[in-house]
Formats: C-alpha cells, structure tokens, sequence
C-alpha cells in the first residue's frame, strides 16, 4: 500500500488546559504509515486529549494537529481514519451487523461485511443485539466499525480492556496484518505488554508533556538493571554490599538481586552458594522501564 | 505537513468529489437505522404509537362529543393528530441525545466521518416518520371507527401537519437532550409534555381553563399547530399565516440553540 513512511498525522507543540488543569503542554507528536505508535503514560497525563484533538473532537488552545495534512474537522480527512473509543456504547436494539453496515457507509471504499467481521471476529454476532453483548464482544464490535472503512489510520484506545487471552492475542494478529497493510495506527493502552508486543515507536506522557519517545528497545535500555532470581542462602545484606548490586531482597526461600551487570554478580553468587538452584536472571521489561521513568520524573 | 506526499492529499480531493452522493446514503441509512432502534424499544414505540390512538377511543369517541356533531367530531381527531406529534419529538430525540451523550455514541459519531447534520438531521427525520405513522392511524380509526367525515385532501394534508408539525417538539427535546443525563431525561421531558398539551388546549378546552391560559397558550406551539389543523377540517376555515410562522419560527430557534449547545460542549 506504501512504499515508504509517510507522516499521516502530527501533532506540533500542541497545548490545551482545562480551567486551571494543563491537559497538554506543548506536544508533538508523528504518527508514520505502516508503523505502530503506542502512546503511554498515567491516568492524567494527557493521552486521551492528544487523541481528542487528533480527531478533532477537542481544539487546541495552541499548535496545530494534522490528520493527512488537514485539519482533523475536516470530512476529507476523517474518511481515511478508524477510531475505537474506550468509553462508547452502542445502541442496544441494533444489530451487530447494522451497525457495521451504518458505520461503514461513513467511508467511500469500507470493507465487505463478511471481511470486516472476519477480521474482527465477530462472524456469530453479526444477528445479535448490541445490548445483550458482553463486554468483551463488545470491545470486538467496536474493533470492526473501527476497521470496516478501509481506514488508512486507526486509533485504538485501550482496544483489549475486558478481552480474555485469546480474543486479545487475535486481536494484535488483526492490528498487526492492517499495519502489514501499510495502516498506521495510534494506541493508547494500560497493558505495557500490549504495547511491548506490538509498537514500533512509544510515546510516554506525563503531565501533559512528551517525557521520553523511542522504540521499545530503546526505552528498555533507559533501564539496564538485570534482575537476578534464584533459590540460595547467601544473605541478603551482604549481597548488598557487593560493588554493581543495586539492590538485593529476600523473599522466603528466594533472593532477588538487581545489577547493572548480572554475570558478575552470577559468579560471584556461585562462589558463595555453589549449592544455588532456580536461577534467572531477567532484562528489565518496558514495564520496569516505564515505571521508572515516570517515577524519576514525579520525584 | 512537510512529510505528507501531494498524491495523499490528491486522494482526499478525489474521494471529496462523491460527498453529496455518500451523504444523501449516509442520511438515509442513519435515519433507517434511528427508526429501527426506537421501533425496537417498546418503552418508547408502544406509547408514543398507541397512546394517542387509545386517548383518541377513549376520551374523543367513547366519551367524547355525539355522533351528530360532525365539526365537533373532526375537531377532536385534528387535535389528537396534533397531541400525537408531541411524542415523537420530545422523547424521541430527547431522550436519545441525553443518552448517546452519556455513553459517548455522541463523541464516536464525531469522530467517525459522519457528515455535519447527519446525526440530528435522521433523528428529526424519524420523529417525523413516527408522527406520520401515528396520524394516519388516528385518521384510520376517525374515518373508520368515528365516522368523521373528510376528503382526501383534507387526510393528505393533516398527515402532512403531523409530518412537519413535530419540528418545534423536536428543538424541545433535542435542548432538554443536551442539558440532562439520560436518566433524567424521560421524567424531565414528562414534566413538558403533560402540561404543554393540556395548557395549549389539546386535551382540555382552552375555555374550561382559567382565562389566564388563554393567554398563555399562544407562546405553545401546539396551540398554533391546532389552530393550522381546524383550518384544514373546517370547510370553510382559513388560518392565520402567523400559525404557521410561529412554530416554525420556535424550531428554527430551537435548533439554533442546540446546534451551538453542542458544539460548546464538545
């Protein structure tokens, strides 16, 4: 579909308060084609207005925001985009099928019903009534109006609150196979998980500003403390001694230690405890990543 | 943006060229699909369908005026056809905006690529087509039941009054509709409905009212709506044009005001 990574949507020092409250300070923000943009950060941080204003639903105070190089009120440019909104319900006397038809005549090229609700997962609802959905099913429902037209551009937030393991996994092949399309898409999530598994950029806010941006890998490198797991009964104030231990705990039978450098330290253990079992040792997650980054920056 | 290739912005153009064509669908199918959600929710279809049908039998047939007044006779079928219309536009749209504002269908039909006035353009055209349906089963139980004696043109064009007359009852429940929550909505629009069609005449006499409400009646748009209806089944009646410039009037005003209600409370 493209052969390169065009922008599709941006952001440009973007700021908006409510009352006395700064929701967005001066964001940018790119959103490329073919590419996965997951958006983080705290309750409050400011996420759900930099979507709001993405899609036009709030106007900035300041900056500019860019959907396909228009403005995001426009009709043209909304044509080419899929949204998935936490907090929507939908009318409950509808049908699955309906609505999907109803939504997909909003665009010019939508999808066939039978594909969007492959896609989708939702071929056994298409008869049901929205109201007697559960809120599982009805997250999948949403999922396919947001991708029944085709969109170039997809927003999904929070997309697999309420999905077990194995709508959520289906669900990320489906977002992975529309960006293998060359769809861009705009994530916000609380599952660090999900966004580990599946953005190619990550965007952490807080307090209405862009706190740090990069690949997932390049977040995790933020935080290059190993942590180190085993059985042992070396004690765990003197392992806080040890130079490179950033931190060791014993939980029961288990010592956890946290290094920068863990093979040290492994060696180190071994000489001490030659008798050691269970042994892991971990690299940080975007998870711990994250956690410290946003913690760093409260303190 | 810099980045954004001129051949992306020549798509949108191009695919702008078909707006009117995708609107003119969108609007239709949207009002299809507004019919269908509220013909589905018997708290809604039942009584805003039968109730003035079954007032209709009750209080302007059974109890109401003798065979032998055939004036009377029609002017009490052209005021249920006018209290039909009160329905429609009040909870139909009033209750459903306040509802689809609560649970942020409102804030996903923005976002998606709807087009302006689609949304409260296909709920006004539902109302319409509720009062409609309702006008011609108050008609079909007049000629049938009540024998109350009209021609055709004068049946093609009360339907059209019911058809058009909602507009004002629509800007009323689509303001309420932006102002209370969804809960609060139906009790909240009960406490307009009732008294506006007993105080603009419709259930009660304006003379066996205090006169004070004689006075009070013409700022209700029911009051003038009745007035264009007797005009129509009075052989030799005429009305003022002010009856129909008057609610027409308060509708556009209405709609006015809501259409910058809700842009302010985006």
């Amino acid at each position: 579909m493209h052969a390169t990574h065009s922008l599709v949507a941006t952001l440009e020092k973007v700021r908006k308060r409510y009352g006395a409250t700064t929701a967005l300070d001066g964001v940018d923000l790119q959103i490329e084609s073919g590419k996965i943009l997951a958006l983080l950060g705290p309750n409050g941080a400011g996420k759900s207005t930099a979507i709001s204003v993405l899609l036009g639903l709030v106007d900035p105070d300041g900056g500019r925001a860019q959907l396909f190089g228009q403005s995001p009120h426009r009709l043209a440019a909304r044509r080419r985009i899929g949204v998935m909104l936490q907090s929507a319900t939908l009318p409950e006397t509808l049908r699955v099928g309906e609505l999907v038809e109803l939504t997909a005549t909003y665009y010019p090229d939508p999808k066939p019903l039978a594909e969007t609700a492959r896609i989708a997962g939702i071929g056994s609802l298409l008869k049901s009534p929205c109201g007697a959905l559960s809120g599982g099913q009805l997250r999948r429902v949403q999922f396919a109006l947001a991708i029944c037209g085709n969109p170039e551009l997809l927003f999904l937030d929070e997309p697999t609150t309420g999905l077990d393991i194995e709508a959520r996994e289906a669900l990320w092949r489906s977002v992975r196979d529309l960006v293998q399309e060359g769809s861009a898409v705009l994530l916000t999530t609380h599952y660090i998980e999900e966004a580990e598994a599946l953005a190619d950029r990550v965007v952490v806010l807080m307090g209405g500003r862009v706190l740090t941006q990069g690949s997932v890998d390049e977040l995790r490198a933020q935080n290059l403390k190993r942590q180190i797991r085993c059985i042992s009964r070396v004690d765990a104030e003197e392992v806080r001694t040890w130079p490179g231990v950033s931190a060791a705990t014993r939980r029961d039978r288990w010592l956890e230690i946290e290094a920068p450098a863990a093979e040290i330290i492994v060696k180190r253990l071994f000489a001490a405890d030659a008798e050691l079992t269970e042994l892991e040792v971990q690299r940080a997650g975007l998870s711990q990543a994250f956690v410290k980054l946003t913690q760093e920056s409260q303190a | 943006m810099n980045s954004t290739t001129s051949s992306q912005i020549a798509k949108s153009s191009t695919r702008g060229d078909s707006v009117g064509v995708l609107s003119l669908r969108i609007f239709l199918r949207e009002t299809r699909m507004e019919c269908l959600r509220l013909l589905r929710a018997p708290s809604f279809s039942v009584p805003t369908i039968t109730f003035p049908a079954l007032f209709y039998v009750l209080f302007g047939i059974v109890l109401g005026p003798p065979h032998s007044d055939a004036m009377l006779a029609r002017h009490t079928l052209a005021l249920f056809i006018i209290f039909g219309t009160l329905a429609p536009g009040l909870f139909g749209l009033g209750v459903t905006l306040a509802m689809d504002r609560d649970r942020g269908l409102l804030q996903l039909k923005r976002a998606l690529p709807m087009p302006p006035g689609a949304y409260l353009g296909a709920k006004i055209a539902m109302a319409m087509v509720f009062s409609g349906v309702v006008s011609l089963l108050l008609l079909l139980i007049g000629l049938t039941v009540a024998h109350v004696m009209l021609d055709v043109y004068q049946c093609v064009k009360l339907f059209g009054l019911a058809v058009f007359g909602v507009w004002p009852f629509c800007g009323m429940g689509l303001l309420l509709g932006t102002a209370v929550k969804g809960a609060a909505a139906p009790a909240l629009l009960n406490l307009v409905y009732l008294p506006m069609s007993f105080l603009s005449g419709l259930l009660i006499p304006l003379h066996a009212l205090p006169k004070v409400f004689t006075y009070l009646a013409p700022a209700l748009p029911p009051y003038h709506l009745s007035r264009l209806a007797f005009s129509i089944v009075d052989e030799t009646g005429s009305a003022s044009v002010l009856h129909a410039v008057v609610p027409l009037l308060m509708a556009v005003i209405l709609f006015v005001i809501v259409c910058l209600r809700l842009q302010k409370l985006r």
